[in-house]
């Protein structure tokens, strides 16, 4: 070998290496993430049957099932969405179709971005002090659920944004052309082409909203509750909360183990699930999409 | 019509002809009023649209406002000094202490100790993701990172509790694993999906004349990602790694359930000089609202307090995002006028 070629065969050599190298990284990530999935599904899923989601906690938690968390976190998930939906639209809609480019929306994206960047336990604690002690809502599901949707606010204002900003421009000019006024053209015209669009994110915020444990610590949710929440004054059990509890409050841990396994697995289930909903109706939208 | 008639009914002129004008005045008169009513309810339209648009700034305002007011009674009662150098956390007790330092040092140590981890595991994988990886793997792989990403963090939390802890009592020989290394793991894991999606989009960006004028060059691929996109890419990935930071020092749940939560300083000394340690259990910032915010009276100065650590949490976190953000835009600024 010449020397030209034993560099050029080391060069080879080296770039070999290093691709395998992050080859392999990449290989770590899919390989924690398969173990804690393996984890949780191996030593959950022989707890799960019909009594343990449809029945409530007996025997100090040691028995029973997990309805009323279910129930809880069901709740306080749908009403953030219905709070921070319509909010989140009407955001998008002055961000993508009034608004021009300028100082005003400079920083309302710069606040945006920011507040999806608080800490979600700052939340908790804003909302414990504006809903909860300011407002007299006291800890329950209304404070929760409001404060979850300031969370939620910024996710669902970005995945709105997103669905408007797929409507083609042209769907605009024509309404316009046709003599229709500003209004009317987003109302016919471009929220009909988004709403699916919003739909899915709004799914994912929701499947967001009801993982969350540290905002509700604060705002309502409840250590155990015997009955199910009637008023939306009342606190409430939550999935999150109850694998928190179980986890590290519980006076024998050891006994609860299986109970708080099975747990992780049914909120790990619901998040995927509604995640997995909201990608696959994506993909069928943009399949029927004509444009 | 009848109005119009009434009007011109003595006029020499051919009534037909006055009528036709004023008709087609009233039209127009009728449009216009017609249009300047649908101005006005889209002029109003707009304006909801703008309010609505400005909650965000607004509710920001509001929780810094809030955090503000509601910190006051106790950085006035305590002092900001005691709060940043104190070194004892004892807010409940007969004779309270708010000295928040070993919490602030226990988010830095363990938010430090997960980047470590996670900054090259997560770039090289970015690496692989934009660069390596065939087309078909990395369709496969993109959505697989972003299910880590939606892990409840009580999840992951539950996990360093009951596996990741154990081993590491094991490894390390201690009586308990819930310290603060184990913590930097999960943490480590959590924020890998931020910086891997926000560095292979920064590595994406960067224009492909570059790569092709060092591959034009001789430079192999490996020479390429290493010399021209890595450094080409750099301001990017720095900007996700500032969000990682973000995302770490902020996350509560797994956290708390991963290190134990003691209220000791996180530190060692080695030959008499203090040094940060992980490997011992300690307690953050986000933690502490977490446990004490639950059951804390209303109005106390404890309560007050729990608010200026919320307080040091959002300056930090803002500060971070800021800068990530304007690193960012002029990342992208650069590479659009390329």
């Amino acid at each position: 070998m010449t020397d030209a070629e034993k560099k050029l065969y080391l060069k080879r050599v080296r770039e070999k290496f290093f691709f395998v190298l992050c080859g392999l990284f990449m290989l770590l990530t899919i390989a924690v993430l398969s173990w804690i999935l393996f984890d949780v599904i191996s030593k959950g899923y022989s707890t799960i049957n019909w009594t343990f989601l449809t029945d409530r906690p007996r025997e100090q938690m040691t028995a029973g099932g997990i309805w009323p968390a279910i129930v809880g976190t069901f709740y306080v998930a749908s009403l953030t969405i219905i709070i921070s939906v319509p909010l989140g639209i009407t955001s998008a809609i002055y961000l993508n179709e009034y608004a021009s480019k300028g100082t005003l929306v400079r920083i309302i994206r710069l606040s945006i971005r920011n507040l999806s960047g608080v800490p979600s336990i700052v939340y908790g604690l804003f909302g414990l002090g504006l809903f909860a002690a300011t407002l007299g809502l006291g800890t329950s599901l209304i404070t929760a659920a409001l404060t979850l949707s300031i969370m939620s606010l910024p996710w669902v204002i970005t995945a709105s944004e997103e669905a408007l900003k797929a409507v083609p421009q042209s769907f605009r000019e024509g309404g316009l052309a046709l003599g229709a006024t500003k209004w009317q053209t987003i109302r016919q015209l471009v929220l009909p082409n988004a709403i699916p669009g919003m739909a899915t994110g709004s799914i994912l915020a929701l499947a967001r909203a009801a993982g969350e444990t540290a905002p509700i610590i604060l705002t309502g949710a409840a250590f155990f509750l015997p009955a199910l929440p009637s008023s939306l004054g009342d606190r409430f059990m939550a999935m999150p909360y109850h694998l928190y509890i179980l986890a590290t409050q519980h006076m024998s841990p050891a006994q609860v183990r299986p109970i708080a396994y099975a747990t992780a697995l049914v909120l790990i289930a619901l998040v995927m699930a509604l995640n997995l909903a909201a990608i696959v109706w994506r993909y069928r939208i943009r399949k029927r999409q004509i444009w | 019509m009848a109005q119009v008639d009434e009007h011109d009914v003595g006029r020499s002129q051919s009534i037909n002809q006055a009528a036709d004008g004023a008709y087609a005045r009233r039209v127009r008169e009728e449009l216009l009023q017609q249009s300047s009513r649908s101005n006005l309810a889209n002029f109003l339209l707009e304006k909801f649209f703008m309010l609505s648009g400005m909650l965000t700034i607004i509710i920001l305002l509001l929780i810094l406002v809030f955090l503000l007011q509601n910190s006051w009674p106790a950085l006035q009662e305590v002092g900001i000094a005691e709060f940043l150098i104190g070194q004892r956390w004892m807010p409940s007790s007969p004779e309270p202490g708010f000295g928040a330092l070993p919490l602030i040092l226990s988010s830095l140590f363990v938010t430090t100790g997960a980047l470590i981890m996670a900054v090259p595991w997560a770039v090289a994988s970015a690496v692989y993701l934009g660069e390596v990886a065939p087309v078909k793997i990395r369709e496969i792989l993109k959505p697989v990172i972003e299910v880590l990403e939606i892990f409840p963090s009580v999840v992951l939390g539950f996990i360093a509790l009951v596996v990741l802890g154990p081993i590491l009592a094991e490894v390390f020989n201690l009586s308990s694993g819930l310290i603060g290394l184990s913590g930097a793991i999960i943490l480590a894991i959590m924020t890998l999906p931020t910086i891997i999606s926000i560095s292979e989009d920064a590595l994406k960006s960067v224009p492909k004349e570059f790569k092709e004028a060092s591959a034009s060059l001789g430079a192999t691929r490996w020479e390429t990602v290493r010399y021209v996109s890595l450094p080409a890419a750099s301001s990017g990935i720095v900007a996700a790694i500032m969000l990682g930071f973000g995302r770490a020092v902020g996350e509560t749940m797994a956290v708390l359930m991963a290190i134990g939560n003691a209220l000791d300083m996180p530190l060692k000394e080695v030959l008499g000089i203090p040094l940060p340690t992980l490997m011992q259990s300690m307690r953050t910032l986000t933690a502490t609202i977490a446990i004490e915010g639950s059951d804390v009276p209303w109005g106390s100065t404890h309560y007050h307090a729990l608010f200026v650590i919320g307080l040091i949490l959002f300056v930090i976190t803002f500060a971070v995002n800021l800068v990530s953000d304007i690193m960012l835009s002029r990342f992208q600024e650069v590479n659009r006028s390329d």
